[in-house]
């Protein structure tokens, strides 16, 4: 593709520019038919990535005896009520109220017990309490859109929270980031830590959007989008989704996970 | 070997400032405990700039190479060692941590920190090693220094300074980290 005034000099690239990188990268991931299911580190339509992925291939690297275990969170690191996004001030936040549900398991399916999770996102208005943030959408005094929760013996984690809104950022000319959550996740090992991104079913924004498409193949990016469930609302309460996550797999030995289970 | 395809990692953003720091989350042990070091560092991108926005935490066996399974990281009582940390750097890209010496977890083994990367405009997260550079042997010992090519296998050898360690972080460039991939990622 040819856009008809190549961008210079810092100036910002057009939608149809990165739309256009975007579909050249996954014409190329297709050609090449080997399943890629993370991330791409090098994904030159997300700018701020250019100077801050590793141009080396990760080293290959068994993990030892403190990478196979996780740093221990318990009752006294969260309190439960935490798990709502929408009790932490006077009143009542504006937006979509929701429960957000699912399940963590590891590779094996196994369920990833009393570990922490953490999620942070925008108010309805699509925007951030956080002082750089400067999108000129209002603040709701009732939201800071911060929350915390312990999964439980079979790996559910349960939040109530307000729907987030899109918000514009500085990627591109007229960039807007689609509606998402942030995830950050611990697994019975520290070699399953990661921090990720929760989507809304049907989203325009999806295509047109270089950090959720640095996930070239199909199925692996709609692996973050979350399910309604009609079975998690509550009655004239609030409407639910449902997000299960799968960490990579355990280095634990069974022996160790039977007598965790002991 | 996994049967489940794990869920792809994103960036953490620019906004995390507000909601994965917390207090005393960098303060292993308050600075001054008897024991207390500093383990602290630059983060860089590939221009040599400075990364305001990233996050590093690390975690650790105690002195005595235990692997410690307490509570009590985001709730610190200044008593429970916990051996997890988590530090978001200061605009001049610093980062630092106040906590004690691991441990070899093994005898002979090289005694490290396990630390994570997360930072804008890094699409998932990086998993690197800061070595203790004070046991010679066990350096030399250890599978994973032996199988990095000579000229990188400093990036993962924290240096020691007047307070402790110091351990920068290249994401990019001349002297680009040498980051990690486990079974299964």
């Amino acid at each position: 593709m040819t856009s008809p005034a190549p961008s210079s000099g810092g100036a910002l690239a057009s939608q149809d520019d990165i739309t256009a990188e975007i579909t050249d990268i996954e014409a190329a991931y297709q050609r090449a038919g080997v399943e890629e299911t993370q991330p791409r580190l090098d994904y030159p339509p997300y700018r701020s990535s250019i100077l801050r992925h590793p141009t080396k291939d990760l080293h290959h690297a068994d993990p030892e005896t403190i990478e196979r275990w996780a740093p221990c969170f318990g009752h006294r690191d969260v309190d439960p009520l935490e798990a709502d996004l929408t009790i932490q001030h006077g009143g009542e936040p504006i937006g979509e109220r929701m429960v957000i549900a699912g399940r963590v398991v590891d590779g094996e399916g196994r369920p990833v017990r009393h570990q922490l999770v953490e999620i942070w996102q925008a108010n309805a208005g699509g925007r951030y309490v956080h002082k750089r943030d400067q999108h000129p959408a209002s603040l709701d005094p009732n939201f800071t859109g911060v929350g915390r929760c312990l999964t439980d013996a079979e790996g559910n984690y349960r939040f109530q929270t307000i729907k987030p809104g899109p918000y514009p950022w500085k990627n591109h000319h007229n960039a807007w980031r689609p509606a998402h959550i942030h995830f950050s996740l611990f697994g019975t090992d520290f070699t399953q830590r990661m921090v990720t991104q929760m989507y809304f079913p049907g989203d325009p924004l999806f295509a047109l959007d270089p950090i959720y498409q640095s996930i070239t193949d199909t199925k692996a990016r709609e692996r973050l989008v979350a399910s309604y469930d009609h079975d998690l609302t509550s009655h004239e309460w609030a409407t639910g989704y449902r997000w299960d996550i799968v960490l990579t797999g355990s280095q634990r030995t069974y022996m160790e996970e039977e007598e965790d289970d002991a | 070997m996994s049967t489940l395809t794990p869920t792809p990692g994103q960036t953490v953003g620019p906004f995390f400032h507000y909601a994965l720091p917390y207090e005393g989350d960098r303060d292993l042990v308050l600075p001054g405990t008897a024991g207390a070091i500093r383990l602290h560092g630059t983060v860089y991108d590939g221009a040599g700039a400075p990364i305001p926005d990233a996050l590093i935490e690390i975690w650790q066996a105690a002195p005595d190479g235990s692997v410690v399974q307490q509570p009590g990281s985001l709730r610190r009582d200044g008593w429970t060692f916990t051996g997890f940390g988590r530090a978001s750097t200061s605009r001049d890209g610093s980062y630092t941590f106040s906590t004690l010496t691991p441990g070899p977890t093994e005898d002979g083994a090289a005694a490290f920190f396990a630390v994570t990367v997360f930072a804008r405009g890094l699409l998932n997260r990086l998993f690197t090693r800061a070595y203790l550079p004070d046991d010679a042997d066990a350096l030399a010992a250890d599978t994973l220094l032996a199988s990095v090519p000579d000229d990188r296998r400093g990036t993962l050898i924290a240096a020691r300074d007047e307070q402790g360690l110091c351990f920068d972080i290249r994401l990019q460039g001349e002297d680009e980290t040498v980051f990690l991939r486990f079974p299964g990622h």
